[in-house]
């Protein structure tokens, strides 16, 4: 079974050789076959997606991303089609809406699909957090797909569908496509809507696109990027034209590497694969300077106080008043304990008791206040950095995928696997990843650009010339043996 | 020796903003809906809503700011204050904390003919919380999300109040001023004016606070000065006895009349507050707070000043026509008419006010415009119909809705001013009372009165009682 890029799908259906439900019905088919053994899904709307196809049939292809199947992480609310967020507080809830970005690719004629696995409300780095399923790498069916979008990742490396959305709060959605080998992009904060995202850390929380390729995150961002009257914090910031400007080359381009970041807990691998990767780009012509974010390693404590407060409060909702799960109780609070110890996981709890210790009275300025100021430092350690480079390239992860089960009682280096994707969210700045290569063990591993804010464009023209520079194709996952 | 007590009193007033919208959605804010038919995924608090702020809520809360002379924080944010309840869908309130939208401003009242001025702390923009209902077998609760997101300004006054009575005068001051701004209706009936009180008592003389207790809930004008009078009360005999009022929330019981415990101060919440991540902050630019400045009113004090001045009205009279927005513009619309300012201030005080309050209508509802109380006193000037005929005219007008001509005519109302006409009735008086004549030539000026009522009684009442004073006087005179 061959599997394909959006840009193929796409001139494909424009060619009239083929018709959306077929791709629907191939897409399916894999999903049908593989994913028994991924679990990269929750919920597959196969009459839906089948539907959708055929009433595509008959029309005219007016979009690029018309006729082509579709995933969404299973924290984007859908109307009509159960979304969870991995939760069992969530079990059997139908959102009444659908998100932004699920509306903006249905009016470009996108075919849905499914709804993908997460860490239980995009909390986790492995997946391994969703109350439902463990979802396997592709790759290595003993290792995690990455997390928190670990099912979207799992599902494009699969080839069980061209692209997928997901949502990247701490490196959500790099972190798995450098597991799972392909193109994972978080955008900047504000370039994408977040209506109808169920959120994790507002501040923090950014929609973005996985792809087999960086052409193909540019077509899928240039349909779901731009303001939103629905979402305040959606920039007004025109929105670039991605595809075009893919072909610019790396010329003249100046790559900001940091020489000071802390280096443990880095995989000598990985190191050395994403070192090649920059040499690769430095020999077609781009400028490689060094650069320093003296509070980089403050990251990680900084968002393990923001993304947690705000947790606490994001998830104060999930009550049994309204929807979702409730279990009765002899009182209203006897009602709340009952529904939120039985609904919620053990990492979300976790993050709910840090967030609601650091909001406290007495504890705030020593803590969430604190954690702000430190964020200012590091945004401003970026902004510096920027002044002499146009992006900075690190490992996406310090390590390839870990095996299922390896971090799951040590949260403390779970969270360490974000230590390279964290800043970013923090400075509210667009990261990509894009594979560099496979170890030894044949784990892929992602080389991670991070621009300017509402920079994409040089994000994913870099990426897009590394492509065809790094002169290998990612093999296909052993799944299908 | 007893000691006496100084009233300490601070306010917190919430008012409900009239926008057609809600705060944060796009629901219909009208009230009465039937339960749960004013809502949406966002006031619903579902998963993944966003709130977007509704500029009109600003728009009003920054001309309530300006109408209580608050300075304006032109950048200021919004925040979440969390805590549990089932009638706050998302958990947590959007509310301002440390950056209201208006601070540092004041209102003024009348204290015993004495102007008071107290200070406002802050005025700051927040969401309001849905409605819940409690089955009385305590089985099971209802809410209505219909309020819920329903824009709010909380008013939070410095603790310059010293009296219940001031109480009450502040919180009349403050509808009053949000009635002129057409910021609220301000029905407290309706939850769209809502009070809770801080009181303390100290020493006279002492310059600390005492222990406070905070009244929760108070819901009507009425209440709130009965409530801190029982307040009052309350804690004098505690500290009088050499005991203390312990810091604690409470709640004025309407049976009883009476205050109860809800809650002690280790019972007070932690809210947690901090930024609202979801929305961007709130930007206010010189040329809008200009706009609003603008079109900001002349307020009830001003227009209590103004009346005194211009119309030559007594303070009592300005008072009782400036508290309402709608009083004052029905009296200057008879002024407008032209009636004399005093004559139309007495009517509109004492029949229209009365007319309505009795019927239970407001008084743009009153049957009889301003200009057909213009017309009808103009009636009184020309001398058509004695005053005393003028309120019988008044009451035929409000059942009839016709003009004061009209209803003289139909009615047969016109006075005899006439003394032609007047003469041959006045002869027969003076010649049937010959004691009452010979009485006031006596002296006695009282029997002058005799005989004009004789006069009167003899014409239904329709003589003109100055005409017919003067005749007898030319025909008895001294
Ligand atoms: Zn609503």
């Amino acid at each position: 079974m061959a599997v394909h890029t959006v840009k193929q799908i796409m001139e494909s259906l424009r060619r009239r050789e083929s018709k959306p439900s077929e791709w629907a019905e191939a897409s399916l088919a894999r999903i049908r076959a593989l994913d028994e053994r991924i679990g990269a899904f929750l919920h597959v709307d196969e009459a839906g997606a089948l539907e959708a196809a055929r009433r595509l049939d008959g029309e005219t292809p007016n979009h690029p991303l018309f006729g082509i199947p579709y995933a969404l992480k299973d924290n984007l609310c859908t109307e009509g089609i159960p979304t969870t967020a991995a939760s069992r507080i969530l079990e059997g809830y139908v959102p009444p809406y659908s998100a932004t970005v699920a509306d903006k690719l249905r009016q470009a004629g996108g075919v849905l699909v499914g709804k993908t696995n997460l860490d239980e409300f995009a909390m986790g780095s492995s997946t391994e957090n969703s109350a439902y399923k463990k979802t396997r790498n592709p790759y290595n069916p003993a290792c995690v797909p990455g997390g928190s979008s670990g099912g979207s990742a799992a599902a494009v490396a699969a080839g069980m569908v061209p692209y997928a959305l997901g949502s990247d709060t701490g490196g959500s959605i790099r972190q798995p496509a450098s597991f799972c080998g392909v193109v994972g992009l978080k955008p900047t904060y504000g370039r994408v809507s977040r209506y109808g995202l169920i959120a994790f850390a507002s501040s923090l929380d950014q929609i973005g696109p996985f792809t087999r390729t960086a052409e193909d995150a540019a077509y899928v961002l240039q349909a779901i990027s731009g303001h939103d009257p629905l979402d305040s914090t959606s920039a007004p910031e025109p929105v670039d034209d991605f595809v075009s400007g893919l072909d610019r080359g790396v010329k003249g381009l100046r790559i900001g590497v940091v020489r000071d970041l802390s280096q443990e807990g880095l995989d000598p691998e990985v190191g050395r694969l994403v070192e090649a990767a920059i040499a690769t780009l430095e020999g077609a012509g781009a400028e490689v300077v060094e650069v320093s974010l003296p509070h980089m390693h403050y990251a990680v404590a900084t968002y393990y106080l923001i993304a947690p407060a705000e947790a606490s409060s994001n998830l104060a909702r999930y009550d049994g008043v309204r929807y979702g799960k409730r279990v009765s109780g002899d009182s209203l609070i006897d009602m709340y304990e009952r529904t939120r110890s039985e609904g919620f996981g053990i990492e979300v709890k976790r993050r709910i008791m840090i967030g609601t210790y650091a909001l406290s009275s007495g504890y705030y300025d020593a803590y969430y206040l604190r954690a702000q100021k430190m964020r200012t430092l590091i945004r401003e350690d970026y902004q510096k950095a920027f002044e002499t480079c146009d992006v900075i390239a690190t490992p996406t992860a310090p390590t390839p995928a870990f095996r299922l089960g390896e971090k799951v009682d040590d949260p403390l280096q779970m969270y360490l696997n974000d230590i390279y994707t964290i800043p970013a969210n923090l400075a509210g700045l667009p990261g990509i990843s894009v594979p560099c290569g496979l170890t030894e063990a044949g784990l892929p591993v992602g080389l991670q650009l991070v621009g300017r804010a509402f920079d994409e464009k040089t994000l994913l023209a870099a990426a897009h010339a590394y492509e065809q520079l790094r002169g290998f194709e990612m093999p296909l996952p052993g799944v299908e043996q | 020796m007893t000691t006496q007590f100084e009233t300490v009193i601070g306010l917190e007033v919430h008012v409900e903003l009239k926008t057609k919208t809600k705060i944060f959605c796009g629901c219909s804010t009208q009230f009465g809906a039937p339960p749960n038919t004013n809502v949406c995924p966002v006031c619903l608090g579902h998963p993944g809503t966003l709130p977007v702020l509704n500029r009109e809520a600003v728009e009003l809360a920054l001309k309530a700011a300006l109408a209580l002379n608050c300075r304006i924080n032109q950048d200021c944010k919004f925040d979440r204050k969390n805590y549990f309840y089932p009638d706050l869908p998302k958990g947590y309130q959007i509310s301002q904390y440390d950056q209201p939208i208006g601070e540092d401003g004041w209102v003024e009242i009348d204290v015993n003919g004495e102007r008071k001025r107290i200070g406002i702390i802050r005025v700051h923009l927040e969401e309001d919380a849905g409605k819940s209902m409690h089955a009385p077998d305590g089985s099971h609760s209802l809410v209505d999300y219909n309020r819920t997101g329903v824009p709010l300004i909380e008013i939070v006054s410095k603790p310059d109040i010293r009296s219940p009575e001031e109480a009450r005068l502040y919180l009349e001051a403050i509808r009053s001023i949000m009635q002129y701004c057409d910021v609220s209706d301000c029905r407290m009936e309706e939850g769209s004016l809502r009070c809770d009180a801080n009181i303390s008592l100290r020493p006279v003389g002492e310059t600390k606070f005492g222990e406070k207790t905070e009244l929760k809930n108070i819901n009507s004008f009425r209440f709130v000065q009965k409530a801190l009078e029982y307040e009052v009360q309350r804690q004098t005999e505690v500290l009088s006895s050499g005991g203390s009022v312990e810091q604690e929330t409470r709640r004025f019981d309407e049976a009883t009349q009476t205050t109860v415990s809800m809650r002690t101060k280790e019972e007070a919440h932690d809210y947690r507050y901090f930024p609202e991540p979801d929305l961007v902050r709130l930007q206010v630019d010189d040329a809008w707070l200009a706009r609003v400045r603008d079109s900001l009113p002349e307020l009830p004090l001003q227009k209590r000043d103004r009346y005194e001045r211009e119309f030559n009205l007594p303070a009592y009279d300005a008072g009782v026509l400036t508290s309402d927005i709608g009083v004052a513009t029905y009296f200057e619309a008879v002024v407008a008419a032209g009636a004399d300012p005093k004559a139309a201030s007495n009517w509109v005080m004492t029949d229209v006010l009365g007319y309505v309050n009795a019927q239970g209508l407001s008084i743009q509802e009153a049957p009889v415009s301003p200009a057909q109380l213009a017309g009808l006193i103009a009636e009184v000037n020309k001398g058509t119909i004695s005053i005393k005929q003028a309120r019988d005219v008044f009451k035929i007008m409000c059942e009839t809705g016709k003009d004061a001509p009209t209803v003289i005519r139909e009615h047969g109302f016109e006075q005899i001013s006439d003394e032609g006409a007047l003469a041959a009735i006045i002869d027969e008086v003076i010649a049937n009372n010959p004691k009452s004549v010979q009485d006031y030539l006596n002296g006695k000026e009282k029997a002058l009165g005799a005989l004009v009522g004789q006069t009167m009684k003899a014409t239904k009442g329709k003589a003109n009682p100055a005409v017919v004073n003067k005749m007898i006087l030319e025909r008895i005179g001294k």
